[in-house]
Parts: C-alpha cells; sequence; structure tokens
C-alpha cells in the first residue's frame, strides 16, 4: 500500500525528517508516536501533499504510484486521506456543496458513475451515524463554528464518505473528551476493512485503547527510532519518552 | 541633471495632456448641449410642461457644471475621460429583437409586472403590466407623464437634485423614458416587479437617461428586480437616476443586477427618502461595464428605520467599478447596515467610497459599514475609503475596509478531499460572494445570479 524509502525534508532550510523508512499494507492500522517536535505532523502533511515541505531525498510509493508526484488532489483521489488536526473553516462553503462536489470529483477519477441527489443524501445520512452527527450539519458551512469535537468527527465522517485506501489521522484525538473520544475511535473501528489502511499520529496512547494498532513506532528528531506492537505504546505510556530520547542519543554518539 | 531635465519634460508633456484633455471635455460639453436643442425642439409639442421645464434648468447647470474630472474630490479615483471619446446617438426607435432574446432574462415566475426597455425604450410588446387599477401605478414614465403629471410634480428631482452633479444635470435634461411606479396606502405588492433593461449596441455607440420615480405611501411593501443585459458586446452610455419615496412603516426590498457589455459605460444615482418605520433593503451586483460609477444615497428623515445596502462586485480585464455610498441619518433611534464584497482580477480597478453622516438630533444611531475586496492580480487595484462624520455622541457607528487573497489553508483543504485547484478557487470565491448573495429575497433570482458569477469565474478568472 505505502512504502516510504529513506525520506528526507527540509522546510526553509531545516532538516526535519532525516531518512525515514515505512512499510504500510493493507488491512494493518500503524501508529505513529513521538515527543514534540519530532516530526510526526511533518510526515502526515508530506504525505498529504502540503508544499511548503521540500522533499530533499528518498521516495514514497502509494499503491504502486510514485506519490511525490502527484498534486494534493490526484493523491485524495488515489486514495490517501488526511484528518487534519486544525480542520479550517471555510464559511460560506455548506458541507453539502462542499461534499457533492469531492464526492463527484473522486468517483468520477476512480470510473465510478456519480450520485444522484437522492443517493448521496441516504449515504451521507448513514455516514453520519457513524460519528453520532446530526443531520443538520449538512446545512452549516464548512467546519465553521463547530466545537473541537465536532470538527475531528466532521473529519472522520469525511473519512467514511470518501472511503480512502489509507487514512492518515493527524492528531485526532487530540483536545477531545473521553466521550468524543469514544465516538471518534467507533467511527474509525467501522471504516476498517481488508483493503484499506490507518496511520495513526499521536502523542498519547489514549486512542490506543479504542483503535489497537498493528504496529507502534516511536519518531525522534525525524527518524523512527524504535518500532513494535501495542505494549509499546503502553511503555510509552508508563515510561514516558525519556529513555526513547537517551537510546536515541546514544546511538548517534 | 539629467534627471532633472527629463522631469521638467514630462511635466510639460503633463501640461500638455492636461489642456487637450480639458479642450476635450469642453468641446464634447458642447456637444451634449447642442443635442439637448434638438432633443428639446422635438420631443413633444408642450413646451410649457412642468418636465420640460426643468429640463431646461437641467441643461443650463450642466452647463455651468461641465464634467467632473479626477481634480474633484468625488471623482478622485474615477477617470471619466474614456466614456467622452465617444459620440453616442439619442435613439428613439427599438431595434429588432426576438422574443427568445428577451425571455431568457425574464423570470418567469414573475410575471404580472414586467418593464423592458430595449437600448433605453421602453417596449410595450414584451412588458407585461397587471397590477394597474386605483392608484396603483406601475407604468413607463411618458405614459405616467401624461397621466399622472401633478404626482410627479410634486416629487421629481426634489432628492436627487441636479444643481451640483452634472450626471443627475444630464439625466433630467435628456430623460424621456423610465419607470413610475407609485404604491397606495397599505398596498402590498408581493410579487417582485421587474425591469429589465437590455441593451443591444450596433456599431453605433447610444446613450440612454432611464428616468425612475417611485413612490410608496404609508404602510406599503413592494419588492423591485431592476436588471441590465447586453445581447452585444458594443458600446453605450447608460446614465439613471432614481429617485425612491418611502412613508411611514414602508418596505422595499431593491435588488439591481448589471451584467453589461463590458465596453459599455453606466452612472447611476439612486436617492431614497426614508420616513418613520420604513425599511429599505438594496443588494446591488455590478459584473460588466468599461468604467461603471454608482451613487446610492440614503436620507433617513424618519425615527425607527432601518436600512440596509449590500453590494456585490466582480470585475476584470480593465474594467472599473466605483460605488459610491451616503448614509444621511437625521432622525434618532434608526440602524443602517452596509457590506460590500468584491473580487478583482487582472488590472481591474475598484473604488469604495461610504459615507456615514449622524446629525446632532440622531442620537441612538446604530449604523455599520464593511468593505471586502478579493484581489487575484497582482495589478488589481482597490481604493477604499469610509468616512464617518458624527455629529450626535449617543451612537454606535463603526467601519472597516479588508483586502485579502484566497486562505491558502483552505485551498489545501478541498484539494486534500480531491477537489481539483481550479474547483476549489471557485468555490472559495463563491463563498466570498456568498453573504452578500444570501440577502437576495428570492431564489430563483438567486440561483440565476449564482449560476452567471459562477461560469464567469470558470471562464475568465
Amino acid at each position: 500500500m505505502l512504502e516510504i524509502k529513506n525520506l528526507k525534508v527540509s522546510v526553509e532550510g531545516n532538516e526535519i525528517l532525516k531518512g525515514i523508512d515505512l512499510q504500510v499494507n493493507a488491512g494493518e492500522i500503524h501508529a505513529i508516536m513521538g515527543p514534540n517536535g519530532s516530526g510526526k505532523s511533518t510526515l502526515a502533511n508530506v504525505l498529504a501533499g502540503r508544499e511548503e515541505f521540500e522533499v530533499t531525498g528518498g521516495s514514497i510509493s502509494f499503491r504502486g504510484k510514485d506519490l511525490l508526484e502527484m498534486a494534493p488532489e490526484e493523491r485524495a483521489k488515489e486514495g490517501l486521506f488526511l484528518a487534519f488536526q486544525y480542520p479550517v473553516e471555510i464559511p460560506g462553503v455548506s458541507m453539502a456543496n462542499f461534499l457533492k462536489q469531492s464526492l463527484n470529483e473522486v468517483r468520477k477519477y476512480r470510473g465510478q458513475e456519480q450520485l444522484n441527489a437522492r443517493a448521496f443524501l441516504s449515504n451521507m445520512r448513514e455516514k453520519l451515524k457513524f460519528v453520532e452527527m446530526d443531520e443538520k450539519f449538512i446545512s452549516r458551512s464548512v467546519n465553521e463554528g463547530f466545537s473541537g469535537g465536532e470538527k475531528k468527527r466532521n473529519e472522520i465522517f469525511q473519512m467514511a464518505m470518501l472511503e480512502p485506501y489509507l487514512a492518515i489521522l493527524d492528531e485526532t484525538d487530540s483536545g477531545l473528551d473521553i466521550d468524543a473520544l469514544k465516538i471518534v475511535a467507533r467511527g474509525v473501528n467501522k471504516l476498517r476493512r481488508k483493503d484499506n489502511a490507518i496511520i495513526l499520529v499521536t502523542h498519547y496512547q489514549r486512542l490506543l485503547n479504542y483503535i489497537i494498532p498493528d504496529f507502534v513506532h516511536v519518531l525522534y528528531k525525524g527518524k523512527i527510532v524504535e518500532s513494535g506492537d501495542k505494549e509499546l505504546a503502553l511503555h510509552l505510556e508508563e515510561y514516558g519518552y525519556d529513555w526513547v530520547k537517551e537510546e536515541a542519543e546514544q546511538s548517534i554518539t | 541633471m539629467g534627471q532633472r531635465g527629463s522631469r521638467t519634460i514630462n511635466n510639460l508633456k503633463k501640461v500638455d495632456d492636461f489642456m487637450k484633455e480639458k479642450t476635450d471635455i469642453v468641446n464634447i460639453k458642447d456637444w451634449y448641449i447642442d443635442k439637448f436643442e434638438h432633443f428639446r425642439k422635438r420631443i413633444n409639442g408642450n413646451g410649457r410642461s412642468y418636465f420640460n421645464k426643468i429640463r431646461r434648468e437641467a441643461i443650463s447647470h450642466f452647463s455651468k457644471l461641465g464634467f467632473p474630472t479626477t481634480r474633484s474630490e468625488e471623482w478622485k479615483y474615477t477617470d471619466i475621460s474614456p466614456i467622452l471619446k465617444h459620440h453616442y446617438h439619442l435613439i428613439e426607435t427599438l431595434p429588432q429583437i426576438g422574443v427568445q432574446d428577451i425571455k431568457q432574462y425574464i423570470f418567469e415566475k414573475y410575471s404580472r409586472n414586467i418593464l423592458v426597455f430595449i437600448n433605453g425604450e421602453y417596449a410595450a410588446d414584451f412588458s407585461s403590466l397587471n397590477a394597474n387599477k386605483n392608484d396603483l401605478v406601475i407604468s413607463p414614465l411618458e405614459v405616467a407623464l401624461r397621466q399622472h403629471s401633478d404626482m410627479i410634480q410634486n416629487y421629481v428631482s426634489t432628492i436627487a437634485k441636479f444643481s451640483d452633479e452634472p450626471f443627475t444635470a444630464l439625466n433630467t435634461a435628456f430623460s424621456r423614458q423610465g419607470v413610475f411606479i407609485h404604491i397606495p396606502e397599505n398596498v402590498i405588492i408581493d410579487e417582485p416587479i421587474q425591469l429589465l433593461y437590455l441593451s443591444n449596441a450596433s456599431e453605433i455607440p447610444f446613450q440612454c437617461h432611464p428616468r425612475n420615480l417611485i413612490i410608496m405611501g404609508k404602510g406599503s411593501q413592494a419588492k423591485i428586480i431592476e436588471s441590465h443585459h447586453s445581447l452585444s458586446q458594443g458600446i453605450y452610455f447608460n446614465n439613471a437616476v432614481t429617485e425612491i419615496f418611502l412613508d411611514d412603516q414602508t418596505n422595499l426590498k431593491y435588488l439591481m443586477f448589471q451584467n453589461d457589455s463590458q465596453k459599455a459605460f453606466r452612472i447611476s444615482r439612486t436617492q431614497i427618502n426614508q420616513k418613520n418605520n420604513s425599511v429599505y433593503n438594496s443588494v446591488s451586483i455590478d459584473l460588466g461595464g468599461a468604467i461603471v460609477r454608482n451613487n446610492l444615497g440614503v436620507c433617513i428623515d424618519g425615527e425607527n428605520a432601518e436600512t440596509n445596502l449590500y453590494g456585490f462586485y466582480l470585475m476584470n480585464g480593465q474594467q472599473h467599478i466605483d460605488n459610491h455610498t451616503n448614509i444621511n441619518h437625521l432622525k434618532p433611534h434608526c440602524v443602517s447596515n452596509e457590506l460590500y464584497k468584491g473580487i478583482l482580477s487582472d488590472q481591474a480597478r475598484a473604488v469604495f467610497s461610504g459615507t456615514i453622516y449622524v446629525a446632532r438630533d440622531a442620537q441612538k444611531t446604530n449604523a455599520f459599514q464593511s468593505n471586502k475586496n478579493l484581489l487575484l492580480g497582482e495589478e488589481a487595484e482597490i481604493d477604499s475609503k469610509p468616512q464617518l462624520k458624527i455629529f450626535a455622541d449617543d451612537v454606535k457607528c463603526s467601519h472597516g475596509a479588508t483586502i485579502g487573497r484566497l486562505d491558502e489553508e483552505a485551498l489545501f483543504y478541498l484539494e486534500q478531499r480531491g477537489i481539483s485547484a481550479v474547483n476549489a478557487k471557485n468555490l472559495l470565491r463563491m463563498a466570498f460572494a456568498h453573504d452578500v448573495l444570501a440577502k437576495i429575497d428570492s431564489d430563483p433570482v438567486k440561483h440565476y445570479i449564482e449560476k452567471v458569477i459562477h461560469s464567469r469565474l470558470n471562464k475568465e478568472f
């Protein structure tokens, strides 16, 4: 599904990612953890195609294609989805209009037929239930005036609508109370399929109580310094990141 | 030394240009005055009628005033000299236009009251007037001048004065066509009245001076949709004046939609007088024209009145739009809201000048004004000039002007959902216009205008 090889990324001349290797297969859930400033969000945004990050080395292949060659919209159409850490408010663009345009463009690209108004509406109603969102959200402007929790649920709702092959959840748990976190996690779990994969980018372990990862990677100073299974996340919860830092510093020196 | 020398030459050249411009403007002024003599002789037999009297007064004021130049504060950012380069014909015959050409611009849902003008001439065959009974009058001006001359005499030129405004003077002198509407006391007209102005300029540029008079009796309500379309991309000059009188408890919703030829010139003046508890809602949408100047003046001469002025302009190429608004709060406890938004691309230029005057007696006034612009071209330009003149001490007034570009974060968000860069940009541009377009009262009209704006954004921006 996704193969990252020796990825190096700079922002304004500062190297943030210093050689990342990661392979994600269909059906897998990977958690990427790490202390603040380790490069987690950078990795998520580079995958989505944000322009201000300069890829200085390495390669990313997504479903057999060179991801770095693609514009953000093409990546989305190919089935890569980013749940934003800070979903953007877009006054004047209704959720319905936004989703209709998004879904139609994506379906067209995939050679699927366009949904008529009725099919679109019933699809939307069904997916809203995934994240326990009210139908009235559909007539509101995208994220405008949404609470923090509503914004995060809205991201998962869009993921449900677009049915991506690879979803990257960038700190989707941050700022959520426990009830909202459970709703989001339930939504994500319902979207798990054998042919899709999820990357969870998170600082804390608590989301991983509800979405059980197959693999956990620890990112520190732009490199993956530890990889393991869900036990690694629990270990981090108990002992913090200091031991990771120490080990990493030792191996550098 | 060298630099200094060249500067002197430039200055000399400027003086030379200035002299030339001045001569052109003087000559064109005489041309209009000369035209007026022909026009007056032809117009009708009744040289002593009230309207002919004010026509003569108006031309004599015009002769004193002449055309404004950019040296005048009110015209500082709008150079009208390109308008004066053409000799426009005064046409009094209707061009051949098929029903189909007109039908596409009529909102079929509202068929009771439609007045169609082609190149400024009233086209009776395409119009439909079904409301007239008793004192309710919806009529072309030329008919009203015969049938309701007393009422016209009491109102016309009382608020759109021509003594200090040359284009109003010119309109008054040459006006022959337009609309006269009188809604009697407590009459409510539910269905919008459509005023459709179509232009079809041939190789010969034409001019027209529409004159509209709208009088609303106490407690009456109405909706008016004024729209301007061009069947060809020719040159013409439309110089309109509208006077609106809103008595106590009246409610008027006025939509002006302008999609003129990109080579057309348009000067409009709308003057409103509001009495106690009246509500005036205005939405003005400007898409066409080479040079457009809209003067919108409201005098709130009553208590507890409300005025809402909304505007949207979309300009590209070399287009120039100038919106001058003026709200006079004379009495206490009134509210005025003003929101003008514009999208400019290429070398387009916009001017917004909004004056709010609050008289000493107009305590408890709430007046809000905002002008927001989206600049898409490096060479596009906006001059925004809010002016508050407040003489009362217990008021809430605010104004603001912003100039921005498309939100890059929002663009990325939309693209990450598979929306192409072009469509994402257009979504955000439409979103920018949204809060003004949302003020359009009628859904079919709003959808039509959204469609026109959307397709223009797709093709030209």
